[in-house]
């Protein structure tokens, strides 16, 4: 546990230095930038690419647990029963889409830029989310419900109140699949010229310039893993609160 | 079932396909452009050709959405929407034709929004009512051949070829080929690798926690790093012993190309694997390990004879996780150098040209979607197998 936080935060060290000062690491670097060819990447700021790859991230993956979420509620009520079935289906479904190709097929709808890759991501983080809400609202134990109703609670604070409590560490799992696969979907956004940390990557491939990839690379995988990490902690916080 | 059920019931999700699909009939249904590059205009559904043309795949369209609607009858339901792809695809060649009747040389057309949305509402009508239905895995099967079969005469028997992602194909053939057996070779070649590595290391977690507390999170930590990110990542790495050892040089590792690519997706179908190996293992009934045990089963013997076969669809569970993301994951290679249909992709993205695009996702979707299906399949025949046999 103790070695987990030291980890942690030299993780997080590296991070910001890597954002923030990426001067220092020239001579690391160095080696793999072809002879003469720029080392550290200066078309724009690290920092406000990282900015708007999280700003796309956080946008594309509020919406979606917000539309999840409702969509949850709405097809575990008796009224939307008969879309149960279906809504199990697209998730299935839906979720053998690669991202690449949603994004890809969001082109030509949308056209180039920030549009495709938010609605992408939207679409895409609708579903982790909506399947473990969907699973976690329909399997509560039917004793709580009943109790909760035994002592007079309308069915709008049953909902509020009881259900989503109780489901709300499966449905914070699911938002951390989501986020995640929103973050190396916006990651690949920079081939339809979103602004994100992709840019980083792709200009080191199209420049044959190793340092760019590593460095871009190590920056998206650093965010992707801390952030994966931090929304595990407040996962397992929640459920150990539940479970007390 | 009585008329009076069956006159109440209107299939709430039918309803919605219903209305879904005849908003997106005021959607332009293709385009014609003058050239690959240029966008088109959009061409309304009646207008695609003359209308004794038009007029039979426009009812049958309307006909199937409506018969989407009989709540009781599942069997109808989907006779419907086969009937409503049937128009649509008669809609779209006879369009086609049309269209590019006296419209120049360079001219294409392509489907349009319109289309593509009558298509989604009419698949997820299929889709709804298989799910009432619940074949058996046979069945499934049956049909999945069926539906690939009749996919395949389409594409062969030159019904489609006015449509601009054929015209682009027609003059890739040879390339295209060459991306599809390297986008395969890629996802089955990286699937059959992490099998190799990870059933033994699953094996070996599953007997040691210690091992287990250690791998697991790596392995999970491996997982969400994102793709291009893993990709690019693996260009240093194995650029590095591409140039110091000349051996691994000579069997075609390098920086760029298959190599980085195939290593990448072997990494990311770690975690399936072997989360599944041992959850699988994990699985065995107390019970049936003890009578293994009592009938004086070697450990060899309880794990080849006891815990593998009972936990044989947890473990294809997770091959079926490795497989969907691997032909998913696979177009990244595109980018780095790999080949696969992300060449494609990649390539419409940088010329904005969409039918090049449609050329490198729709057989990726396509294919994920096989893999799928495929292994649901298998997995329900595993979870069968325990059961029947005495």
């Amino acid at each position: 546990m103790k070695w987990g936080a030291i980890l942690r935060l030299v993780l997080v060290l590296l991070l910001l230095a890597l954002v923030l000062r990426p001067g220092w690491f020239t001579p690391v670097f160095a080696p793999l930038a072809p002879a003469g060819g720029p080392v550290i990447y200066q078309r724009s700021s690290l920092l406000s690419l990282s900015l708007s790859h999280l700003g796309l991230v956080a946008a594309a993956s509020g919406a979606a647990t917000l539309i999840a979420v409702t969509l949850a509620v709405l097809v575990t009520r008796p009224a939307g029963t008969a879309f149960r079935p279906l809504s199990r289906t697209i998730t299935n479904m839906g979720q053998t889409f690669p991202p690449v190709a949603v994004l890809a097929l969001a082109v030509p709808a949308l056209g180039f830029g920030a549009g495709p890759t938010l609605v992408a991501l939207f679409l895409y983080g609708l579903l982790p989310i909506f399947e473990n809400a969907m699973t976690a609202l329909s399997t509560l134990p039917p004793a709580t419900i009943e109790a909760a109703r035994g002592i007079g609670l309308n069915r709008w604070q049953r909902l509020t109140r009881v259900e989503l409590p109780l489901a709300f560490p499966v449905i914070l799992a699911g938002i951390r699949l989501s986020v995640v696969i929103a973050l190396g979907t916006a990651t690949i956004g920079s081939t339809v010229a979103a602004r994100t940390l992709g840019e980083v990557i792709i200009a080191g491939l199209l420049t044959n310039n190793t340092a760019f990839v590593l460095q871009g690379g190590l920056i998206v995988g650093l965010f992707a893993v801390l952030i994966y990490d931090a929304l595990s902690q407040l996962e397992s916080r929640v459920s150990r609160r539940l479970g007390r | 079932m009585s008329i009076r059920t069956a006159g109440r019931g209107l299939s709430p999700p039918g309803l919605l396909f219903a209305m879904l699909g005849a908003a997106a009939l005021a959607l332009p249904f293709m385009t014609l452009s003058p050239n690959r590059i240029v966008s088109g205009q959009g061409v309304a559904a009646w207008a695609v050709a003359a209308p004794g043309i038009a007029l039979p795949g426009l009812a049958a369209v309307l006909a199937g959405l409506v018969l989407g609607l009989a709540a009781a009858y599942p069997k109808l339901r989907l006779a419907g929407a086969l009937a409503g792809l049937a128009g649509l695809l008669w809609l779209l060649s006879q369009g086609a034709a049309a269209l590019l009747d006296g419209a120049g040389e360079y001219a294409r057309v392509s489907p349009a929004a319109g289309f593509w949305c009558l298509g989604l509402v009419l698949m997820l009508q299929v889709a709804d009512a298989m799910a009432t239905l619940r074949p058996g895995p046979g069945l499934r099967a049956l049909l999945l051949a069926a539906f690939l079969a009749v996919l395949a005469a389409i594409l062969w028997s030159g019904l489609l070829s006015d449509l601009s992602v054929m015209v682009e194909y027609a003059s890739r053939a040879r390339a295209f080929r060459d991306a599809t057996l390297r986008h395969l070779g890629l996802a089955f070649g990286s699937l059959a690798a992490a099998g190799v590595i990870g059933f033994p290391l699953g094996i070996l977690c599953h007997r040691q926690a210690t091992l287990r507390g250690a791998t697991l999170p790596v392995l999970s930590f491996l997982q969400t790093i994102p793709s291009l990110a893993m990709f690019g990542l693996m260009i240093p790495i194995l650029g590095w012993v591409g140039a110091t050892f000349p051996a691994a040089r000579a069997v075609g590792i390098a920086g760029i190309g298959f190599a980085p690519a195939f290593l990448a997706l072997v990494l990311y179908s770690l975690l399936p694997v072997v989360a599944n190996t041992v959850a699988g293992l994990a699985s065995t009934p107390p019970a049936a390990l003890e009578a293994a045990r009592g009938m004086g089963m070697t450990a060899g013997q309880r794990l080849w004879q006891v815990e593998l076969p009972l936990g044989l669809p947890v473990i294809l569970a997770g091959l079926r996780i490795v497989l969907v993301q691997n032909v998913g994951l696979a177009v990244i290679a595109g980018l780095i150098g790999g080949g696969g249909y992300g060449t494609f992709v990649f390539q419409g993205l940088n010329q904005t040209a969409t039918d090049l695009i449609l050329l490198g996702a729709l057989p990726t979707v396509l294919l994920a979607l096989v893999a799928a299906i495929v292994m649901d399949i298998l997995v329900e025949l595993a979870r069968r197998t325990p059961e029947t046999t005495p």
